[in-house]
C-alpha cells in the first residue's frame, strides 16, 4: 500500500493521496563533528499529512530546515515535484510554494494580524517599486484582491477579532494560529509545521489539530509536521517518520509506527544488557 | 506688544526652521536604524558625497580628475557640458543606489548578526572612505550648489509681519522651501513603509529575518532598497544644506547634530526625528537669545547635547521610542 514507485494510496478515512511531492534521498547534514541527519530518505505524498516524530535531538527540526531551505545538506538530494533542487536560499524555497511556521513563532511583533498575514501573500503581488510608490490602478487593484484572499484565511482560522491586534499582544496559542495563517496565505504547494503544539494546553492542541486537518481537507494542502506529542500525532497523520539519534527507524502509517519494536525502544528507553 | 517678545517670535520660527534641517538628517538615521538595526554613522557624509556628486554633475566635473590626470598625465578636468538640475538629481539618485548596492555587497552582507557595535564600527569606517572617496572623486575645494530653490528674505512676511508688529522678520525662503520638502519626504515615507508591498517587506525584514525568509522575502534586495532610501534622504538633506552653507566637508559634522535630536526623538520613529529635530532647533535658538549674553554666548555648541544628556538620564528610549521593557 505504501510503496513508493505507485501512483498514491487511499487512507482509513477514504481520502485519495496523489504522487509524490518531495523527496528526500540520503539526506546528510553535519555541524562541525556532530552528525544531525544520518542518510535518511523519505517522500512526502499530495494530500497527505506527514509527520517527523522522535525525541529530543532526534534531528526533526534540522530536517525541517533542510525542507525550508535553512540549512543545506552536506550530502544527498532533494526532490520537489519531480525536479532536483539545486541549493537554494530560504527565500527562494519559499517562493517555490514551500511555507512553514516556526517552533519558537516568528512572527512580526510589532505588525497587526492582518499585517502579519499580508506579508503571506508578497510573492503573489507582482507590481514593481515604482507602481507601488505611485500607487495607482495595478497596484490597488492588486492589493484589494490579495486583501480579499487573506480576508478568507483569516475567516477560516478564526481570527477576524484580533484581526488589527498587534501580534505582541496575543496569548501563545493565537499567535501560534495567526503563524498559520501567514503561511496558508501563500497558498502552499507544501505547508510545513515545526511543532504546531508545542506549549499549548489540551485545548488549544484539539483547536490546532482541527484546524490542521480542516485545512487539509479545504484545500487539499500536502502538510509536514514535526510533532512530540505522541497521541496528537498518530491522530493526524497518513503516515509517520520516526527519527532517533539522527537516523531513521521508521516509516509507515500510524499504526505500524505504534507496533515497530525499534520505536518502542526509542521512546520507552531499553535496557542494553 | 514689548520689544523683547516680537524679537522672542522672530528666534522661535527661525528656530522651527533650522529644526527642520536637522530632523531631514535624523530622518535617515531612523530609516535605516529602524530596518537593520544599525546606527548609520556615515548617514552625513551620505549627505555630503551626494551634494558633491550632485555639483559634480551639474558642472560636467570629470569624476576622480586628479587622480586619471596623475597616472595618464592628461589634463582633463571637465566634460565641458553643463546638466540641467533635474536630470542631474536623477542621475545622482542613480549613484546613490548604485552606493546602497555597494554598501551591502562588499561591507553589510558579511556582517549578517554580528553586534550592532559591529556594525556601526563598519559605519564608522565606511564614513571615512566615502569622505575620501568624494574628496578624490570632486576635489576638495568648497562649492556652490544652485538647483533654483529660491533663497534670501521673505518679503510677505516681511511686510506682513512689519504691518502688524512694526517689526519685519526675516524669514529665509531657502528655509520654507526646506520645511515644505521635509513635509513631503516625510509624507512619502510614511506613505511607502505603510501602503506598499515593498515597504510592508520592508517592515518585516526589521522585524524578524528568520519570518523574513520564511515568507519569501530577499533580505538582501530589502536592504539595498534601505539604503537607497537612505541614500535618497541623504540627498535631500544635502541638497537643502549645501545649497544654505555651500557644499564642503564641514557638512559630513551635520551628523553629529542628529545624534541629539535622535535621542530626543527615539530612534526608531520617523515623527520622533521631526519633533525632535524642532526641539533642538526652537530650544537652541531660544537658549541663545534668553541666556546666551549672560555667559558669553555661544550656547548653540553644546545646548542640543547636554539636552539630549538629560534625556538620557530621564527618558532613554526618547519622546516616540519603543518601550524598553526588560523582562526580570
Amino acid at each position: 500500500m505504501l510503496d513508493a514507485s505507485d501512483d498514491g494510496y487511499v487512507t482509513e478515512d477514504g481520502r485519495k493521496i496523489g504522487g509524490v511531492v518531495m523527496e528526500m534521498k540520503n539526506i546528510t547534514l553535519r555541524f562541525g563533528g556532530v552528525v544531525a541527519i544520518k542518510d535518511i530518505s523519505f517522500d512526502i505524498r499530495q494530500g497527505e499529512i506527514r509527520a517527523i516524530i522522535g525525541p529530543n535531538g532526534a534531528g526533526k527540526s534540522s530536517m525541517l530546515n533542510v525542507i525550508s531551505g535553512f540549512y543545506v545538506p552536506q550530502e544527498g538530494e532533494v526532490w520537489f515535484h519531480g525536479k532536483k533542487r539545486p541549493p537554494m536560499k530560504p527565500y527562494e524555497v519559499a517562493r517555490q510554494g514551500i511555507a512553514r511556521t516556526f517552533q519558537n513563532i516568528a512572527l512580526f511583533e510589532g505588525m497587526s494580524v492582518l499585517d502579519n498575514v499580508m506579508t503571506g501573500r508578497l510573492n503573489f503581488m507582482k507590481t514593481n517599486i515604482v507602481q507601488q510608490a505611485i500607487w495607482r490602478g495595478k497596484a490597488e487593484a492588486e492589493e484589494v484582491e490579495n486583501r480579499e484572499a487573506v480576508e478568507k484565511i483569516i475567516d477560516f482560522l478564526e481570527i477576524q477579532h484580533i484581526r488589527k491586534t498587534p501580534v505582541a499582544r496575543l496569548p501563545y496559542g493565537l499567535k501560534k494560529r495567526v503563524e498559520l495563517a501567514r503561511a496558508l496565505a501563500a497558498e502552499p504547494k507544501l505547508l510545513l509545521l515545526d511543532e504546531p503544539m508545542a506549549g499549548m494546553n489540551v485545548e488549544e492542541k484539539e483547536d490546532m489539530s482541527r484546524f490542521i486537518l480542516d485545512v487539509n481537507d479545504e484545500f487539499g494542502t500536502t502538510i509536514a509536521l514535526i510533532e512530540h506529542d505522541m497521541g496528537v500525532v498518530m491522530d493526524l497523520s497518513d503516515r509517520v517518520v520516526v527519527m532517533d539519534y539522527g537516523k531513521k527507524i521508521g516509516d509507515g502509517t500510524p499504526d505500524e509506527v505504534r507496533n515497530n519494536q525499534e520505536v518502542i525502544d526509542a521512546y520507552l528507553g531499553v535496557s542494553h544488557d | 506688544m514689548p520689544d523683547q517678545l516680537i524679537f522672542a517670535m522672530e528666534v522661535f520660527l527661525n528656530g522651527l526652521m533650522a529644526g527642520v534641517l536637522y530632523a531631514l538628517v535624523a530622518l535617515g538615521f531612523v530609516l535605516i536604524y529602524k530596518a537593520s538595526g544599525i546606527f548609520n554613522y556615515a548617514q552625513g557624509v551620505m549627505a555630503l558625497f551626494a551634494a558633491m556628486t550632485l555639483v559634480g554633475i551639474m558642472n560636467g566635473q570629470v569624476p576622480f580628475a586628479h587622480l586619471i590626470n596623475a597616472t595618464f598625465g592628461t589634463h582633463v578636468y571637465t566634460f565641458g557640458w553643463t546638466v540641467p538640475a533635474l536630470l542631474a538629481i536623477i542621475l545622482t539618485m542613480g549613484v546613490m543606489v548604485l552606493l546602497a548596492w555597494a554598501v551591502q555587497r562588499f561591507v553589510m552582507r558579511h556582517l549578517v548578526g554580528q553586534e550592532p557595535i559591529i556594525l556601526f564600527m563598519a559605519t564608522i569606517g565606511l564614513a571615512y572612505f566615502l569622505e575620501g572617496v568624494a574628496d578624490l572623486m570632486w576635489g576638495s575645494e568648497i562649492k556652490t550648489l544652485d538647483v533654483g530653490l529660491p533663497q534670501g528674505i521673505n518679503l510677505w512676511i516681511d511686510e506682513t509681519t512689519y504691518n502688524v508688529f512694526g517689526y519685519g522678520f526675516f524669514i529665509d525662503n531657502l528655509d520654507i522651501v526646506a520645511t515644505i520638502i521635509a513635509a513631503l519626504l516625510v509624507a512619502a515615507l510614511v506613505a511607502f513603509s505603510q501602503y506598499t508591498k515593498q515597504g510592508r517587506a520592508m517592515r518585516a525584514v526589521a522585524d524578524d529575518h528568520q519570518a523574513a525568509l520564511s515568507v519569501g522575502i530577499s533580505l538582501n534586495f530589502i536592504w539595498i532598497m534601505v539604503w537607497s532610501v537612505a541614500g535618497f534622504v541623504a540627498l535631500v538633506a544635502g541638497i537643502v544644506w549645501g545649497t544654505k552653507s555651500g557644499v564642503q566637508f564641514s557638512l559630513s559634522l551635520i551628523a553629529l547634530k542628529a545624534l541629539p535630536v535622535l535621542m530626543l526623538g527615539g530612534f526608531t520613529s520617523i515623527p520622533g526625528a521631526i519633533v525632535g529635530g524642532l526641539i533642538i532647533g526652537v530650544g537652541e535658538k531660544l537658549f541663545e537669545f534668553a541666556v546666551g549674553p549672560l555667559v558669553g554666548g555661544a550656547t548653540e555648541n553644546w545646548f542640543a547635547y547636554v539636552l539630549a544628556l538629560i534625556f538620557l538620564v530621564f527618558r532613554p528610549q526618547g519622546l516616540f521610542g519603543e518601550k524598553i521593557i526588560e523582562r526580570v
